[in-house]
Parts: C-alpha cells; sequence; structure tokens
C-alpha cells in the first residue's frame, strides 16, 4: 500500500517537472529593442516553458562586447559589428535583423502649429552650425506658408553613446559630404555645435523645455510622448513624415542593394523606396555561428524564427516598425546556418 | 596567556582591515595606470590641454571636461559656503532653541535626496527658472562681463553650479555646525565681557577658533561636488567647450565617464575615458592633500576646531 502511495506521489511530482530539461539563453545588448525583446521572450515562454530566455539591455556596445567575450550567449545592437570586431572573434556572428528603429528630428516651436519640413541638406546645416535661426531663407523656401519666428536655433544632441546617435549621423554622412568630413558617422561623435542631452529622455527633455531647440530621438519615444517632428524629403524627392509604415518601407527599399545573400549589416539611411523614411535602421541579436551546445542553439534559432514571424504582429503596438515580410525567406536562410557539433541545429516545427 | 593571544589575533586583524583601505586604493591607482597606458602613451602630457574629443578620428583632449569640472565645481563653493556657513551660524548662534532641531534636520535631509531627483529638478524647475527670472535681471545687470557673455539655453554651467550648490549645502552646513558647537563657551563669554555684540563675538572668537573645521567643512564639500555625477551631466549642458561665460554649456570629467563608458567600444576610447577618470582620481587627491595643508596651517593656531573632523 505504503510503496504504491510513494510512486503515486513520485510521478506527481514528476509531472510537476517539465519532462525535457530546461534551456536557459542569456542575452544582452541594445536598449532600443527591450521592450519587444522583453514582451516577446515572455510570451514564447508561456507557449514554451522550457526555454527561459532572460535579457539585459546594458547599450549596444556593452552587448558587442558582451557577445564576443562569450558571457552571454547571443548580443543586440543597434549599430552593426565593425569588420575589426568581427575579425576579433574569427568572424563567428551572424547579424540577424529582428525590428527596424527610426530618428526623427524633434523641434519645440511653440508659434509653429504645421509639421515643418526638412531637406537633407537643410538638417545637415542645422547640426553643422551654418544655419542658425529659424528664419533662415532655406528653411523659409521648403516651409512656403509657415509663419518661421526670428529664434535662435538651439541643437541637442545625445551626450551618451547610442545607436540613435549612429542612425542619425549614418543619415546626415550619407546625405552631406561636408558632415561626412568633418564629423562622420558612430555612437559617439564630435558634435560641431549643441547641448548634450542624456538618453532620449534627457534630449526630449531639453527639447522641450527649450524654445527654438532642434533634436533628434527615437521615432517611438517621439510618438508616445507626443513630441511635433519633422517631415523629411527622401532621396526620391518625396517629403515623407515618419510612421511605421515608411520605416517598414526604407528596409524594402534597401533590399535590392542587400541581396539575398546579404549579411545584414547594412545601413538602411538614405535608402532607395520612393515612401521610404530616410534615417531608418535595423536592430539586430548577434548570433554565433557555431554553438558548443545544441539544444541551446535550436532554443535560440527557433525563439528567433518565431520572432521574426509571429512575433512580428506585436511590434507595432509596441512603437516599433515590423520587418518587411519579404525579407523573411533571406533571415530562415541564415538562421539554417547556425550549427552545433557540425551539424545545423535548425528543425522545421 | 591566552588573552595574550587572542589580543594579539585581533590586533593583527584590525591592522589588516585597516591596511586594506589604503591597499584598495592603491590597487585602483594601478588598475587606472595599467588600462589608460594606451592613452597615455598616445597622447602624453597634451591630452591635458587640448580640447578636442572625437571618438571618430580617435582625437581625445580632456580640457574642456578638466575645466569644466572645476569651474562647475568653484562656482558651487562660491554660492554655498556664504549659505551655508550661515546656516551654522543661525543655527549654533542665533536661533532659538525650538528651531535648531527642525532646521538642522531639514538641512541635513537634503543630502539624502538622489542626486537623479536633483537632476530631473534642474531640468524642469532650476532652469525654466532660470530663464525667465534670473538671467535676464543678471544679464541687465552684470551684462558686460565676461562671465555672462552669450546666449543662454538653460543647460549651462550656471545651471550645473547652482545644482551642485544646492547638494554640497547640506555637507557643509552639517560640518560646520558641529564644528561651532565644538568651540567653548568660554570663548563667547570671553568675547561678550569683553563687551562685543553677539555678532562681533561670532566674528573675533567663535569663527577663528573654528576656521581649521571650517576649511575642511568646505573641503569636503568641494570633494563631493568635484565627483558629482548624475545631476550635473542633466543640466550642465555636456559641451566639450572652454569659455569663462557660466551661461554657456560645459562638461565635467565624472558626466563623461557616466556618459559614454558604456558605449566606448574601441580600444583607445575606452583608454582615454580611464585617462579620465585617473585625472579625476588625482585631481581629488590634490584638492584633499591641499585642504589637509590648509588645515595643518591653520590648525596651529587654533587646534581645538579640527577636533570635529
Amino acid at each position: 500500500m505504503t510503496s504504491t502511495r510513494v510512486l503515486a506521489l513520485a510521478a506527481l511530482l514528476g509531472a510537476a517537472v517539465p519532462a525535457a530539461a530546461q534551456v536557459q539563453l542569456t542575452g544582452a545588448g541594445a536598449t532600443f529593442p527591450n521592450i519587444i525583446y522583453s514582451d516577446w521572450m515572455l510570451t514564447y515562454n508561456q507557449a514554451h516553458s522550457d526555454v527561459k530566455l532572460n535579457y539585459q539591455s546594458i547599450g549596444s556596445g556593452g552587448g558587442i562586447r558582451q557577445f564576443s567575450d562569450g558571457t552571454v550567449d547571443f548580443g543586440a545592437s543597434d549599430a552593426p559589428m565593425t569588420d575589426s570586431a568581427i575579425a576579433a572573434i574569427k568572424g563567428d556572428v551572424l547579424h540577424i535583423p529582428t525590428v527596424l528603429g527610426a530618428v526623427v528630428a524633434a523641434y519645440t516651436l511653440p508659434e509653429v502649429s504645421q509639421a515643418l519640413r526638412f531637406t537633407p541638406d537643410v538638417l545637415a546645416d542645422i547640426f553643422l552650425g551654418k544655419i542658425t535661426n529659424w528664419s533662415d531663407a532655406r528653411l523659409a523656401s521648403i516651409n512656403p506658408g509657415v509663419k518661421l519666428p526670428t529664434q535662435d536655433i538651439i541643437v541637442v544632441h545625445r551626450s551618451d553613446g547610442s545607436g540613435t546617435s549612429f542612425v542619425w549621423t549614418d543619415y546626415l554622412s550619407k546625405v552631406s559630404p561636408e558632415w561626412l568630413q568633418k564629423v562622420g558617422r558612430g555612437t559617439s561623435v564630435n558634435w560641431p555645435v549643441g547641448l548634450g542631452g542624456r538618453g532620449n529622455e534627457g534630449v526630449a527633455s531639453t527639447v522641450r523645455q527649450t524654445p527654438g531647440a532642434i533634436g533628434y530621438v527615437e521615432l517611438g519615444y517621439a510618438l508616445i510622448n507626443k513630441m511635433s517632428f519633422g517631415t523629411v524629403r527622401n532621396g526620391s524627392g518625396n517629403w515623407i513624415t515618419p510612421s511605421l509604415a515608411s520605416v517598414t518601407a526604407a528596409a524594402a527599399g534597401a533590399m535590392k542593394d542587400m541581396g539575398p545573400n546579404t549579411d545584414f549589416r547594412v545601413s538602411i539611411t538614405n535608402s532607395a523606396g520612393p515612401q521610404a523614411y530616410p534615417a531608418a535602421s535595423f536592430t539586430w541579436l548577434l548570433v554565433h555561428k557555431t554553438y558548443a551546445d545544441s539544444a541551446k542553439a535550436r532554443a535560440l534559432v527557433q525563439f528567433i524564427w518565431w520572432a521574426e514571424t509571429a512575433g512580428q504582429a506585436k511590434a507595432p503596438q509596441l512603437g516599433y516598425a515590423p520587418l518587411p515580410q519579404e525579407l523573411r525567406p533571406w533571415i530562415q536562410a541564415r538562421l539554417k546556418t547556425v550549427a552545433a557539433g557540425g551539424r545545423a541545429v535548425w528543425k522545421a516545427e | 596567556m591566552t588573552q595574550l593571544r587572542s589580543d594579539r589575533i585581533y590586533q593583527r586583524a584590525l591592522t589588516a582591515f585597516a591596511l586594506a583601505l589604503p591597499a584598495l586604493i592603491l590597487v585602483i591607482l594601478g588598475v587606472l595606470l595599467v588600462d589608460a597606458l594606451p592613452a597615455l602613451r598616445r597622447f602624453g602630457p597634451s591630452f591635458l590641454w587640448t580640447s578636442t574629443w572625437d571618438p571618430v578620428a580617435e582625437v581625445y583632449g580632456a580640457a574642456p571636461m578638466i575645466f569644466g569640472t572645476l569651474a562647475s565645481s568653484l562656482l558651487a563653493l562660491l554660492l554655498a559656503v556664504p549659505l551655508a556657513l550661515s546656516v551654522a551660524i543661525f543655527l549654533t548662534e542665533f536661533s532659538p532653541r525650538w528651531l535648531r532641531q527642525p532646521v538642522a534636520f531639514l538641512v541635513e535631509l537634503l543630502a539624502a535626496i538622489p542626486s537623479v531627483v536633483y537632476g530631473t529638478w534642474g531640468i524642469f524647475v532650476l532652469i525654466p527658472f532660470l530663464r525667465s527670472y534670473v538671467v535676464p535681471p543678471l544679464k541687465a545687470l552684470l551684462g558686460w562681463t565676461p562671465f555672462l557673455q552669450g546666449v543662454f539655453y538653460g543647460n549651462s554651467l550656471l545651471a550645473g553650479g547652482i545644482i551642485l550648490a544646492i547638494m554640497i549645502v547640506p555637507y557643509i552646513a552639517a560640518v560646520s555646525r558641529e564644528v561651532l558647537l565644538a568651540v567653548p563657551t568660554s570663548q563667547r563669554e570671553a568675547a561678550l565681557a569683553m563687551g562685543a555684540t553677539r555678532w562681533e563675538a561670532v566674528r573675533t572668537a567663535v569663527l577663528p577658533y573654528g576656521r581649521a573645521g571650517l576649511i575642511g567643512a568646505v573641503i569636503l564639500g568641494l570633494g563631493r561636488a568635484l565627483g558629482e555625477t548624475m545631476a550635473v551631466t542633466m543640466v550642465i549642458g555636456n559641451r566639450h567647450d572652454i569659455g569663462v561665460s557660466v551661461l554657456q554649456p560645459a562638461y565635467t570629467m565624472a558626466a563623461a565617464i557616466a556618459n559614454e563608458f558604456s558605449e566606448a567600444t574601441t580600444g583607445m576610447y575606452q583608454s582615454a575615458l580611464v585617462e579620465v577618470g585617473l585625472i579625476l582620481f588625482v585631481l581629488t587627491v590634490v584638492v584633499n592633500a591641499i585642504a589637509r595643508i590648509l588645515i595643518w596651517r591653520v590648525a596651529r593656531g587654533a587646534a581645538v576646531g579640527s577636533k570635529a573632523l
């Protein structure tokens, strides 16, 4: 009698513990996609209780460092790894885009109610300190019918290193030879003019508090905080209001240049699409090409593929632009190459 | 015998703990030196007086940050010392008894507020207030001096200095109060017996007696101001520039390290930031050393006040 009871109890306990061993996956990196990554990981874990994911948003640079040091299973970054950084880990990295972000020019002009228009050269010259007043003739000529005040332009930029700065300076580098030569692109640059604010919130609060200020912030942040931001003329000559749709269009427009064998380390600023918002960017997960633990590698690949497919539906409501669907086969091809123990871990579900 | 042995163990343990702290400082210094070595080699001493900070071209110079750190801290002292000393003198010499504890408590409470809260307050309250009510009259009055040139954007050396001043007032006030309380009543009574008014008694007897301790209090505030990070970076404007106008944005070493370190991906960038940390470290040591020397000098005249330190 007692022994059967013990057996029954053991069976009960056994049922409570998941049959398969739990897989723990740790990642670290960019702060920008933190909200959607956390949401994905939570949702995914509800359907796959044997996979536990943990993401620390410590910044892109820190993510690349920890990924390269091997202290995390996957990294995340808003700026692609440089060739020398990839060489340092013997090329053992895949860049897998997950969602899209964009950077907008937010400003505070209490007298102006319409959304202002900016051409790329005007934006570059404002951030170079060559256009210093809102009543400048070049601003006036692209904003007919808008009464621009005679007020100093106060440029606000990020003081901390950030992927947002990278996207913005990458865009300005593409549209202005002078910017490329004098400043260049980077997560931190030597800003010719302006005040530094810490984080999106630091730039946003300074822009908001300062009449005549213009700064760049992440699109999702600007939308949630209802900031006024500019419409920008893209490479095709169309005036594009930053929106999730025009950001997705930017990625779609860049696909021609990427080609199916891309490593996805491409800048999609100033993209060719007619409806593309020009200051847009991928954010990437950094995944090793080979893992020691095949269970881990398989779980990671499956999670990422789920995020690329079912997970994309979550993006708009969280303020992220989803990837264009046309990109999926290319991503799948890349995920299929992830291997452990000399064998690819991809398995169709 | 056993008593003696346990005493010896106790003594050794205490010695080990006591030596651990100086050792820790040496280890920190060592690590800073090693990590800063690439930048030290590449830029040499010119790191101290060049002003370019360009992570893209990998050219670094810390002069604006060194200047900003010193300028914001000195500005803070300029504002905080009279205020803090007034509070301390009032509380020890003039305040009615029932007011002493509540005021002292509230002043010390200022020290317990997290610096990010000061920074937020600075952005949303102090800067708009400065822009509307302080800077325009100040410019009208003293706009001809080099210290008030240029357009006031809000985030500026002035805002950083004021925030710092508010943050160090409680430290200076609390220590000064202890120092003044330690001045023997006989000193005051002697001055009063000579026919001095209460203010004269404070000026001629109490303050000179405690001056070593008071200087110590000020230096304590300065040390705090030099290293303060979060509140300053939120209001100072974070601009690598040197200018004498307090209306212009500036940068401090602590703020730059906090801002840039997490995304400093290249070796030289990181090394340059570590070197900034090293400079800050050395600067703090030098300031404290000067303070010690000052206290020793002054203390020769009036030893008692320094006991409160």
